[in-house]
């Protein structure tokens, strides 16, 4: 059973009340309360958004400060650390759970319904009485042309080199991650920068790329099933790793203040993991999406 | 041994005991405080449901359109289904996992406890703002709990607050089901394999992985519905080259495997309190926890058949229906081990027990129900009709609700150390068991006859079927004013209930939670406990 | 509700493949029963007599690998015996080729329109003036007296006995599902889309359904009647209908161009609504009078608008707003003109009426309860759309 003494080394940390979650929650409310009130254009105006974003990520900060600051205590032992894999591991696949579905609704629309007003399968009376001459083409704006004519991004042009890009920051992150392990601090913190800088230089790309297809191409989030999938994808991604280039800012910046240690490092591992997720969707979206 | 122990971990957990005041609930990050609390605001949301569905079986009382307009009794159904599904049997659940997981696999709290309190607080805002709507410029959300568009696109002011309700609730549970599923992996005590686990662990892990895979799913279908109403996008509209219908692939997707998130667990509560009232281990521990994977597994390609009348090509028709028959095989393994665990027991009909075989009896008729729902050809017939709303009301009412009344009785003795009241805990589930198939039972047949569901009116020759029906619903709902006062009077020691209570409650009950103190101290298994064939509820060992 | 309904069961229905669906939903029922019976008559012995005043000392056995098998296979080889015949019945449902003739049905919130496709036949069923007015919130009528409460129409879809009969079912705005009992027929009907389905009655009668999916306020309002005739009689019927005589005033627009279901979302409908533009120049030659409209367009009030903003155009607040003394109603024209044809938040869009349906109903409603503002000519309907 162990003399009372052994306890206090080796149990699991459970963490004292806190309030960070409660302020969270209510910093997410406000925020969704002003977004409802923006969009059914009630009067209560943009303070909601402001006032609660800005508590929101107060509150981010402050808990991941608490996070590292409790890990570098030295607080979280070998079964903490095995919570942390594992529940990252388990919100990564939320994600993936998250993209799969925007991913069927682009299946959906390219196997099934599209063809379907085009009249095959058991669809033929859909396409001649309701959108007579209609052909299921890939691009598509549907029967009905919404948002008119419009022009797609070649893959091989700027979506292959983002593609190369989040390659390339997929190889940066590994070799931070061995310089860590091997205690080489300095390397380290160069790789991570220049992670970030690959992660920034994407997300340019992206918003150039999305400037051009509203400006040059007519291709909008109006412009019918391809410019719905289009953009819920590829932006759903660049929000990711938007997501992601922040986190691995803050994981650079602990580690120029001498986070972590070469034998543990979840904090990190977790945003590697991560960027390796962004990265494996949008290898999804180069195929799917741009390229076939 | 064990017992030491207990006793030993109560010893000094004064160190950080419970703060006082209404921040202690607000700050909390004890498994047990965040337990009762899902517990209080599910009885809530079950109070505020039931009060909806009143409103729905008044106008039905008889034909005609007495109380409420049509688009407020559609608004009432809508919220009703909501309520209850996401604030009242989804929550429920997750408090009496967080009350039972760390006490029954022996750990000190569930892995992540601040991520538990915000997926906790996330909730009553959640609801808040959802039912908020009722109070809006147009009304509540009236497309019913499916949301299927283009109908829901009509929805006025309340749209989003709908949508981003959703989206909240969504991260309550995923939060939830990783702290649960990561709790079970890594928190296990020494002697606890996963097939020692009690049974309610083992559907509550299964249950947390459909929950981490399809709530996602369910934030990504409403949010093409927030985009298609206010950012152009044409997901569900054929003009564009979408589809309504993809919708619905979409939100059964994620709502197939969310009606056995609302079943699992109670599969578990139920294979916890019969073993325990029979004096007997349950049968075939194993073959249990294969068919609970079984049918989470076959959860997942089953979705279409609520939605055979869409006009699929008849080879899905086909594949959804045969898909959907398989289920009946693994449910039907857990029955019969359940009846297989009652033979030739020893069995007392404490109230627990007495729900939970209310519970194997009518969930089996909702399953039988649901098996003709089936048949594609006929739920031609069937489908959405009153025949669809018995056959869930079935399964989630005296089957999911049950299961937690079920639960609270078995364990509130271990939560407050004061015994209910057995003569009104009889006296409950009598008049439950009455009412509620007195409520439910007519509907099958106004259903076959032809009424057809979310309608405030009807054809008059379905009058005799919907008297009952309403009659049966506020019998069933006053009938529950003896449980919350039953249970309350355990809270807080009305009429002179007194705290003393052996460890071991039920002397048929086996498992850890029964090794700590009745109430059960603060904090339990700071140090984890071994655990001892005595305890283990899985198959015992060959030797036996 | 015909003759045939039970009341608590099935109908057995009026056509082969209803009666195929009745046999296999007894079939069912009975499987379900015999099992229910194993299982309950188990579960009750055991608690009759294993119950620890009789039995004290339980017994303690917990696993057979052999039962086990034995009750996951038994069910297997029933679900089979019913997965057999359910599949055939199935199959034929879905056989639509070889019809004799075909009607397309389309949804509207809250009617039902049918077309008979190459016979030029094509009107809008709703639900009877009887029913719509006990069935109002606190009418005070007693619906038990009123015949066929709900499920009664004004033009019911006559179809002639002994023919397959194929359905095109679709829908105008939101999903609705076409669904007659008797003949074992529900289908969805979708915005966009076209589903097929088909029917051979065999015997003459009424046949009674309803809408089977939540289309909005009124879904428990859009019953349907089908009215099956001998062959000979129905083609009497036909060529009565094709005579011209419309069957109601505010459907007799025939040739309507209701092939054009309007997508679910406004930028769609725009592109997709499409003016019947010969009706409306006709109705601007005659250019009617004040009182022709105002009369015209009572009955067309009737028919598409008093569900929602009442006979006494005082509307149901909040959500059905008061027509009388509204700003849109007695504004300019051009804005209420364009309200009905492209609808709001829960208006549906009324585009698929005539021109000159639309400026009778205008015109009525800006010189009625009160309002007086003017006149609205189908021109200026046209000149919107
Ligand atoms: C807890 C919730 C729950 C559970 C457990 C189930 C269980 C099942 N459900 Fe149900 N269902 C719902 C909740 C649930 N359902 C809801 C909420 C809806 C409506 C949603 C909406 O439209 O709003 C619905 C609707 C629904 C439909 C769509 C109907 C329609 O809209 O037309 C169908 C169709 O196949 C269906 C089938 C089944 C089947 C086959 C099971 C099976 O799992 C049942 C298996 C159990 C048994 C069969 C009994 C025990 C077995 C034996 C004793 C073995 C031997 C038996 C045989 C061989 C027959 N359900
Ligand atoms: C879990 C889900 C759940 C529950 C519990 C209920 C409970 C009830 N429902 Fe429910 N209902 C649905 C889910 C549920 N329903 C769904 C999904 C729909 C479809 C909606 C749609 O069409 O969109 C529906 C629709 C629906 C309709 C059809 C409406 C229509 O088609 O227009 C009707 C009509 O009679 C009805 C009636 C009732 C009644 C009388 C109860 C009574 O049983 C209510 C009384 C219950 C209580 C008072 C709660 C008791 C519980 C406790 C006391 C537990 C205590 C808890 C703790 C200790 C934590 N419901
Ligand atoms: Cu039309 Cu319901
Ligand atoms: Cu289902």
């Amino acid at each position: 059973m162990g003399s009372p003494a052994a306890h206090n080394t080796d149990r699991y940390y459970v963490p004292t009340p806190s309030a960070w979650p409660f302020a969270l929650t209510v910093g997410l409310v406000a925020v969704v309360i002003g977004v409802s009130g923006y969009l059914e254009n009630s009067n209560i105006g943009p303070l909601p958004i402001w006032l609660g974003a800005a508590l929101s990520i107060y509150i981010i900060f402050r808990w991941f400060q608490g996070i590292a600051r409790e890990s570098e205590g030295g607080l979280y032992g070998a079964q903490v650390d095995r919570t942390y894999r594992w529940a990252m591991c388990w919100f990564i696949f939320s994600e993936v759970m998250f993209f799969a579905a925007f991913f069927g609704a682009l299946y959906y629309a390219r196997l099934l319904s599209l063809p379907w007003l085009g009249g095959e399968g058991t669809k033929l009376a859909t396409n001649i009485t309701l959108w007579p001459g209609f052909e299921a083409t890939w691009p598509s704006n549907g029967p009905a042309g919404l948002g008119g004519e419009f022009q797609t991004i070649p893959a091989f042009d700027v979506p292959l080199v983002n593609t190369l890009i989040l390659l390339t920051s997929g190889f940066t992150i590994t070799m931070a991650h061995h310089a860590l392990k091997e205690a080489k601090r300095v390397p380290c913190i160069a790789w991570m920068w220049a992670t970030v800088a690959l992660g920034a230089l994407f997300l340019f790309f992206q918003a150039e790329e999305y400037i051009h297809a509203y400006n040059d191409l007519n291709l909008t989030m109006g412009s019918g099933i391809y410019g719905s999938t289009f953009f819920m994808l590829t932006g759903f991604h660049g929000m990711h790793v938007t997501l992601g280039t922040l986190m691995l800012l803050v994981i650079t910046l602990r580690l120029m203040k001498g986070h972590f240690k070469p034998e543990s490092h979840f904090g990190f591992e977790g945003v590697a993991w991560y960027w390796h997720f962004v990265d494996v969707v949008w290898i999804g979206l180069f195929i799917v999406v741009y390229w076939l | 041994m064990a017992h030491a122990h207990a006793h030993d971990a109560h010893g000094h957990d004064d160190h950080h005991g419970p703060e006082k005041g209404i921040m202690r609930w607000i700050k909390t990050t004890n498994h047990k405080d965040l337990g009762t609390l899902y517990l209080f605001f599910a009885f809530t949301m079950f109070f505020i449901g039931g009060l909806m569905s009143l409103v729905i079986r008044a106008e039905l009382f008889v034909p005609g359109l007495q109380f409420v307009d049509p688009e407020f009794f559609n608004q009432m159904t809508t919220m009703h289904a909501l309520v209850m599904i996401f604030g009242g049997v989804m929550p429920a659940f997750v408090g009496l996992a967080n009350w039972m997981v760390p006490m029954m696999i022996g750990c000190s709290d569930l892995a992540l406890p601040r991520v538990n309190n915000w997926g906790f607080w996330i909730l009553p805002f959640a609801f808040g703002l959802l039912l908020s709507t009722l109070f809006m410029d147009g009304g509540a959300p009236a497309g019913g709990w499916t949301m299927y568009p283009p109908l829901v696109l009509q929805t006025g002011n309340a749209f989003p607050f709908l949508i981003f309700a959703v989206h909240l609730m969504g991260i309550s549970s995923i939060t939830g089901a990783i702290n649960v599923v990561v709790t079970i992996l890594n928190m296990r005590a020494p002697g606890m394999t996963l097939l020692k686990m009690p049974l309610f662990v083992w559907t509550w892990l299964i249950t947390a992985y459909l929950l981490i895979a399809v709530m996602p799913v369910l934030a990504g279908a409403v949010t093409m519905l927030l985009t298609d109403k206010y950012f152009l996008t044409s997901f569900f509209s054929a003009g564009g080259g979408g589809d309504p219908v993809m919708f619905q692939h979409i939100f059964w997707f994620f709502g197939h495997p969310e009606v056995y998130i609302m079943i699992l667990p109670a599969f578990g509560i139920v294979s916890t309190i019969i073993p325990t009232f029979a004096r007997k281990h349950l049968f075939g521990y194993d073959s249990m926890v294969y068919a609970t994977a079984s049918i989470a597994f076959l959860s997942f390609i089953v979705w279409a058949h609520h939605m055979f009348t869409v006009g699929m090509p008849l080879a899905g028709e086909l594949f959804f229906m045969f898909a959907t028959m398989l289920i009946a095989v693994p449910t039907g393994v857990k029955v019969f081990n359940w009846v297989a665990t009652m033979w030739r027991g020893s069995m007392t009909f404490e109230t627990p027990m007495l729900f939970a075989l209310g519970f194997v009896f009518l969930f089996t008729i909702g399953g039988f129900s649901g098996l003709m729902l089936a048949i594609t050809p006929v739920d031609f017939q069937y489908h959405d009709t009153y025949f669809v709303v018995a056959h869930f009301h079935y399964v989630l009412v005296p089957g999911a609700v049950f299961s937690i009344i079920a639960a609270v009785y078995y364990w509130i003795p271990k939560w407050t150390g004061r015994m209910y009241n057995e003569f009104w805990g009889k006296t409950h589930f009598w008049l439950s068991a009455i009412f509620i198939n007195l409520t439910f039972f007519p509907q099958h047949f106004a259903g076959l006859a032809g009424m057809q569901r979310r309608v405030p009116d009807y054809a008059v020759q379905f009058t005799d079927w919907n008297v009952m029906s309403s009659i049966g619903a506020f019998g069933f709902f006053v009938a529950q004013f003896i449980f919350i006062f039953n249970m309350l009077a355990s809270c807080f020691g009305w009429f002179g209930r007194k705290q003393a209570l052996p460890d071991r409650v039920w002397e048929g009950a086996r498992g850890l939670e029964w090794t700590v103190p009745s109430p059960a101290p603060y904090h339990t298994f700071e140090d984890p406990p071994q655990l001892t064939e005595a305890e283990s509820t899985g198959a015992p060992a060959k030797a036996h | 509700y015909t003759d045939t309904s039970k009341g608590y069961n099935l109908p057995t229905g009026v056509t082969e493949i209803s009666q195929e669906v009745f046999t296999l939903h007894m079939w069912i029922f009975w499987i379900c029963v015999i099992i229910g019976v194993v299982v309950f008559g188990a579960m009750i012995w055991s608690i009759v007599f294993h119950r620890r005043s009789k039995h004290p000392k339980p017994a303690d056995f917990h696993e057979s690998t052999t039962v086990e098998i034995v009750w996951t296979a038994l069910p297997f080889v029933i679900l089979i015996a019913i997965a057999v015949p359910a599949a055939a019945t199935l199959i034929k449902m879905e056989d639509v080729r070889d019809a004799d003739m075909t009607v397309k049905v389309t949804g509207y919130q809250w009617k039902w329109h049918y077309d008979y496709l190459g016979e030029d036949v094509a009107y809008f069923s709703t639900l009877t003036a009887e029913s719509n007015a006990a069935r109002q919130l606190k009418s005070g009528v007693d619906v038990n007296a009123v015949p066929n409460y709900l499920v009664d129409v004004d033009n019911p879809l006559v179809l002639p006995v002994g023919k397959k009969v194929r359905f095109l079912i679709t829908s105008n705005d939101v999903i609705h599902a076409w669904w007659v009992p008797e003949i074992a027929v529900k289908k969805d009907a979708i915005p966009g889309y076209v589903n097929e389905i088909w029917t051979r009655i065999e015997q003459p009668g009424t046949y009674r359904g309803v809408c089977a999916e939540l289309c909005g306020r009124d879904h428990g309002y859009m019953p349907i009647v089908v009215k099956a005739l001998p062959e000979a009689e129905y083609a009497s019927w036909l060529a009565q209908q094709k005579g011209g005589e419309a069957p109601t005033e505010t459907s007799a627009i025939v040739g309507e161009p209701i092939e054009v279901a309007a997508a679910p979302t406004q930028t769609a409908s725009d592109a997709a609504v499409d003016a019947p533009i010969e009706v409306a120049a006709a109705d601007a030659a005659q250019a009617p009078s004040k009182d022709a409209l105002v009369q015209k367009g009572e009955s067309v009030y009737k028919a598409n608008c008093a569900a929602c903003h009442q006979a006494n155009g005082t509307g149901l607040p909040p959500n059905f707003p008061s027509l009388v003394g509204s700003s849109v109603v007695t504004g300019a024209p051009v804005a209420q003109i364009l309200q009905l044809l492209k609808g709001k938040n829960l208006m549906p869009p009324f585009g698929h009426l005539s021109d000159a349906d639309l400026a009778a109903v205008i015109t009525y409603t800006r010189n009625s309860w009160g309002n007086d503002a003017g006149i609205v000519q189908a021109a200026d309907v046209a000149a919107q759309r």
